[in-house]
């Protein structure tokens, strides 16, 4: 096990290198003067083009530019935005917002999605499991902006049950419905993998042993057919863990929350490449970071699985 | 020797006698059928059979004889739907199982009849240790402490023979030999002292030597602890050594049940004389094997009369036409067949 997770933390670093490169080289290869505009209506300053090129090397070639930036990287300086604000500021800020709610949305899809698998995949084809079905398909058809929007417009604005936009606080109870409006589509996939894998495993033979053993139901349920339908669950929550912190720009967006996604998004917009790179790198690192645990979590679940 | 309890397979309607007898275990006129898309397939058709404490009933039949199903409807593990049980009583100690809550039917299972399965690497849950599995049941049924069960599971590991219990209780269903498994298996259906054990094919997963060492466990076992066995298999092998009575069962039926030693030297069913025919035999050898001829019938469509009719080389005018009841044929044993009698006489 410890050799494993050492190999997995040193696979890491080429990966982190190749895809940080990448990501530097696309956002600083798009099209365009990264000036124009950032001087009201008229032509920047030569003094400031001058400074700016020199700041981010922009006269040097590609590989010189990346190399420099992952220097002060590695030392814990992410740059500036081309207003001279701290990009460490911005994240600092922004992300704390965005994991708040990813972890609202894993929390809904993990309990909502797991208990109506579970539920509809012992008892299938009853009336739950059809209610399950036709509302996770209603769930999977709707794009997340449409959820939201009615969401909002519904529970906010009409009927006055939560208020159309998180304050700037971000208290739990507030992210309840954002939370559900980003992990809607997931609730659903989950739903639909959990009763799959349960009423799969529901005919196992070492189900039918448990029961023969005399263990209450909910035993050969909750402990004996649960954890073994859990493995598929898990590789879905785990994949899903990394999209969802790497920010949500339309839930973000509708419910005004200041979370990474809207960074990135403004960042783009506005052709604030060094902010882009930044941003992104860490996304990456999260990412990197939550499949390996995901991993880990596997070998947990399923002792089959060795890895040596 | 026990007596046999002799039914009328063709008289018709559930519920069964329901008299008492004081056996230990008996199943009496059972009928299961299965209600599939393409039809109902009858596959249990009036089975009775009995066990008693200390003795060991081997059911004898082919794939799809229903020998298994019988088991299942018995432990109350019948997958419904398909499976339905659709007359009949299996009664433990005179009470009708059929008929209790599934509660009471629950504290039965583990502790009144427990069930081995055929293939052990399927029926251990493969995410929990070996160890875990047999020391739950002492958890959850009997109460006991994580320290304590752990150790009467290291025990049960030891009386099954697994060599290095201890070091064994944490090993995973994966990491045990077929034959290691299936010792596992055992002690697991062993652990809460159950009065009845089903083993349904216990050695079929195995290869031929570990074959001879589980069933010499079971059997020790069993002598040990005087537990009625019921002894599911179709190797006429393994029966031979092992059980006191064998019943054997087509399509859904008994057709004959005789103590061990009678059935063997005078089968009292065509049937069954053609399964002793057809075993592999050593002083002829160069010759064609000898089988019965034809497939068992098609449970959704048993030919009317006797089920064994249209591969049966006997076969008359009556078999096609009347139900062979199970009959009393001599002492301790019976047979489904018109021509029993004649089977039995012959020099």
């Amino acid at each position: 096990m410890g050799r494993y997770l050492l190999r997995r933390l040193l696979q890491l670093v080429p990966v982190f290198i190749g895809t940080t490169f990448l990501i530097y080289w696309l956002v600083w290869a798009v099209p365009g003067d990264p000036f124009a505009g950032k001087c009201g209506e008229r032509r920047c300053p030569d003094q400031y083009i001058a400074f700016m090129t020199e700041k981010y090397h922009l006269d040097q070639n590609v590989f010189v530019q990346y190399a420099n930036y992952m220097k002060n990287l590695l030392q814990g300086d992410f740059g500036q935005t081309f207003s001279q604000r701290e990009i460490s500021d911005i994240i600092l800020t922004s992300y704390p917002n965005t994991l708040k709610l990813a972890v609202v949305a894993l929390a809904i899809e993990a309990v909502i999605g797991l208990g109506a698998g579970v539920l509809s995949g012992l008892r299938r084809n009853g009336f739950l499991d059809n209610l399950v079905l036709v509302s996770t398909l209603f769930l999977i058809a709707l794009p997340v902006f449409v959820v939201g929007f009615v969401l909002q417009w519904l529970l906010g604005v009409q009927w006055g049950i939560i208020k159309p936009t998180v304050s700037s606080e971000m208290r739990w109870s507030e992210l309840i419905v954002p939370g559900f409006v980003l992990g809607s589509a997931s609730v659903a996939y989950i739903a639909r993998v959990a009763r799959t894998s349960i009423a799969e495993n529901r005919r196992a033979d070492y189900v039918r042993t448990a029961i023969a053993k005399g263990l209450p139901m909910r035993r050969v349920v909750g402990v004996h057919l649960l954890r073994n339908s859990l493995i598929p669950v898990v590789t879905l929550l785990g994949t899903d863990l990394g999209a969802l912190m790497g920010g949500a720009i339309v839930t973000e967006g509708i419910f005004g929350i200041n979370g990474i996604g809207r960074q990135v998004f403004r960042a783009i917009i506005t052709k604030e490449s060094a902010t882009v790179v930044g941003i992104v790198v860490v996304l990456v690192l999260v990412y990197l970071v939550m499949n390996l645990l995901v991993d880990l979590l596997y070998a947990a679940l399923d002792p089959r699985i060795r890895y040596e | 020797m026990s007596d046999i309890l002799v039914s009328e397979q063709s008289a018709p309607g559930p519920g069964g006698s329901g008299r008492p007898s004081g056996r230990l275990l008996e199943v009496d006129d059972l009928r299961v059928e299965f209600r599939t898309r393409d039809g109902v397939a009858k596959v249990i058709n009036g089975v009775t059979y009995h066990v008693d404490a200390g003795e060991t009933l081997a059911v004898l039949g082919e794939s799809g004889s229903g020998k298994s199903v019988t088991a299942q409807t018995i432990m109350g593990i019948l997958d419904t739907p398909p499976g339905f049980v659709t007359g009949g009583q299996v009664r433990f100690h005179g009470k009708d199982m059929l008929r209790m809550s599934d509660e009471e039917r629950r504290r039965i299972r583990g502790e009144g009849i427990a069930m081995i399965f055929q293939d052990a690497l399927s029926a251990l849950n493969p995410v929990f240790t070996v160890g875990f599995q047999i020391a739950e049941q002492f958890r959850v049924r009997r109460g006991m402490g994580r320290a304590e069960a752990k150790k009467r599971a290291i025990d049960m590991l030891d009386q099954v023979k697994i060599p290095n219990a201890k070091g064994r209780f944490n090993n995973y269903p994966h990491q045990f030999s077929g034959g290691m498994r299936q010792r596992a298996m055992i002690a697991m259906s062993l652990a809460l002292d159950p009065e009845v054990l089903i083993a349904d094919e216990p050695t079929t997963a195995l290869d031929v030597t570990v074959q001879a060492q589980i069933m010499d466990l079971l059997a020790e076992l069993q002598r040990e602890r005087q537990m009625g066995m019921i002894l599911i298999t179709h190797d006429l092998g393994v029966v031979a050594d092992v059980a006191d009575r064998i019943a054997v069962m087509y399509a859904g039926r008994i057709v004959e049940e005789a103590d061990v030693y009678e059935l063997y030297a005078k089968p009292a069913h065509p049937y069954t004389l053609g399964l002793i025919d057809s075993i592999p035999r050593l002083d002829e050898k160069g010759q064609q094997l000898r089988t019965i001829k034809g497939l068992p019938p098609n449970l959704m469509n048993i030919p009317p009369g006797c089920p064994f009719n249209p591969r049966c080389p006997m076969a008359q005018p009556v078999c096609r036409e009347k139900v062979p009841p199970l009959l009393q044929v001599g002492p301790a044993r019976a047979s489904a067949c018109h021509f029993a009698e004649e089977l039995v006489n012959r020099v």
